[in-house]
């Protein structure tokens, strides 16, 4: 059975139609990126499947339980299998680093702090941040290291699927490339299934088993990351190799 | 037909606005009485909400029963009745100015800092990391801020009350040439239970108004700091105008108590 499962999922907001019947599925501990230019869906695609918002069409399937169906603490049930790492790391600036990585810990789930603060630090150290850091505040910290602390957030809780938007988007090559060396590693230890969303090839070749391509709103291809470069797909050979001419055309509004 | 297009448009636009605001206001209201309740959050939100608001409000409020003073002594001044000054003064104070000053600086001051605060969250993805957290947003951000502002506010505006009125004690003893302590025994002998409840069941009324208002433009403020900027000044000046509107609708339901 799929870890997760998309069927005919379409969403619009007002005339815009954005996601356009995505079918996908993700194997239980497999890693799976969906490439695709930016406004082609890939955000509100993870935005539907962690429910924060609610596709007009279609069903989603998490562990064989239609997850657009449930409401209140049946689905607060399944959110607690995810993690997820933000765009811009998402930090809470009024919390400092700590507490941004024990907030799920303790908020979401009444730990006690002393408690929930040990294993803050457990998972900072994880991502290769002393415990001197703990206690930062996320804005004095760069680009690279709220990812770092975005990411020790994320597998705080110990979920079974980490979602990761753009997980190198605004970072340089050196720190994007550390990022996405924790990524596999961490993903190898924990047995995770992962699903992110990125535009950079170069992550998506080095964090991925299997890559899918996105536009206008459906999966266009997807097969092994191995086959990227021989797909036979217009679509993704203009999309791998950074073409502006061929079949996908600037989106002027998004 | 070309013309009434747009006054459709607008006229739907102000429904559907309004629609969504009521909505997220019954939300809001249904969290307030569902666990989990943050009770250090909302501890936080009250000193944040109402005691930091107390210089601005404690300066206003004595300036504003200082110009009251002079005001009523000219007007009183006119048909020989002076002498009125310390029992106009406190009526005016507790009843009507004391709650929309206070209101009203409270909505500049916490509207906008709560719209800017949700907006910015909104905007960097901070509200919706919280769901992914397993944590009620509403509960979290909403509730805390409703709460602090319906509790604080009456409690602000009875210090205001008492400024103000000795903002007009000031000026009426010191150039009016009244004397102080029949000033005093005036005003009190003439100020009753009623005027103060009054006022104080209408700033909680603005309170509730000015933290719905700062809430709901951050949470649905978008595209980055235009956004943000476009929703503080809506928190400001809608939380204004449903203040005076509330303010007069309430006057007239409690003008007969």
């Amino acid at each position: 059975m799929a870890k997760v499962e998309l069927r005919g999922v379409r969403k619009r907001f007002g005339p815009k139609v954005v996601l356009d019947g995505i079918d996908l599925s993700i194997a239980p501990g497999e890693s799976l990126v969906v490439i695709g230019g930016s406004g082609t869906g890939k955000s509100v695609m993870i935005k539907c499947v962690l429910g924060i918002l609610r596709p007009d069409e279609g069903e989603i399937f998490v562990d064989g339980k239609d997850v657009t169906k449930l409401h209140g603490d049946a689905h607060d049930t399944v959110l607690r299998k995810f993690g997820m790492l933000f765009q811009g790391a998402a930090l809470f600036d009024s919390l400092p680093v700590w507490e941004n990585v024990a907030f799920g810990l303790i908020q979401g789930r009444g730990m006690a702090r002393k408690q929930a603060k040990d294993i803050a630090t457990e998972k900072l150290a994880k991502v290769g941040l002393g415990p001197e850091v703990a206690a930062l505040w996320p804005s004095e910290l760069s680009g690279g290291m709220q990812k770092r602390v975005g990411l020790a957030r994320a597998i705080a809780a110990d979920p079974e699927i980490i979602f990761f938007d753009e997980p190198t988007t605004g970072l340089d090559p050196i720190m994007a490339d550390v990022i996405n060396d924790l990524i596999v590693s961490t993903v190898k230890d924990l047995g995770v299934t992962t699903l992110s969303i990125t535009h950079d090839m170069a992550s998506a070749r080095k964090i991925s088993a299997r890559i899918a391509m996105i536009h206008k709103g459906r999966i266009v291809w997807e097969g092994p990351t191995a086959d990227i470069d021989n797909s036979g797909n217009p679509f993704v050979d203009q999309f791998i190799h950074g073409r502006a001419q061929g079949p996908i055309q600037m989106e002027i509004r998004s | 037909m070309n013309l009434l297009a747009p006054i459709g448009r607008v006229f739907l636009t102000f429904l559907a606005q309004t629609g969504r605001l009521v909505l997220f206001m019954l939300s809001a209201l249904l969290n307030c009485v569902r666990p989990p309740i943050y009770w250090q959050l909302i501890g936080q939100q009250m000193l944040r909400i109402g005691y930091f608001s107390l210089p601005v409000v404690g300066l206003t409020a004595f300036f504003t029963g200082g110009a009251l003073a002079l005001q009523i002594y000219v007007g009183g001044n006119r048909f020989g009745a002076e002498s009125v000054v310390p029992n106009i003064v406190v009526l005016g104070i507790t009843r009507e100015l004391g709650p929309v000053i206070a209101g009203l600086m409270v909505a500049g001051r916490v509207a906008a800092a709560i719209a800017a605060e949700i907006g910015t969250m909104r905007v960097t993805e901070q509200i919706d990391a919280l769901t992914t957290l397993s944590t009620n947003p509403m509960k979290y951000l909403v509730v805390p801020r409703l709460v602090a502002a319906v509790v604080t506010l009456p409690l602000l505006v009875l210090v205001a009350d008492a400024i103000g009125v000795f903002g007009g004690y000031v000026i009426s003893t010191s150039s009016l040439g009244f004397n102080g302590a029949v000033y005093i025994k005036n005003t009190m002998d003439f100020v009753t239970d009623g005027d103060v409840r009054s006022g104080v069941i209408k700033v909680a009324v603005f309170g509730f108004i000015i933290a719905l208002m700062g809430c709901y433009n951050g949470f649905h403020s978008r595209g980055g700091a235009q956004g943000v900027g476009a929703a503080t000044t809506n928190a400001v000046v809608t939380s204004s105008i449903l203040i005076l509107a509330a303010n007069y609708f309430l006057t007239s339901i409690l003008f007969s108590r």
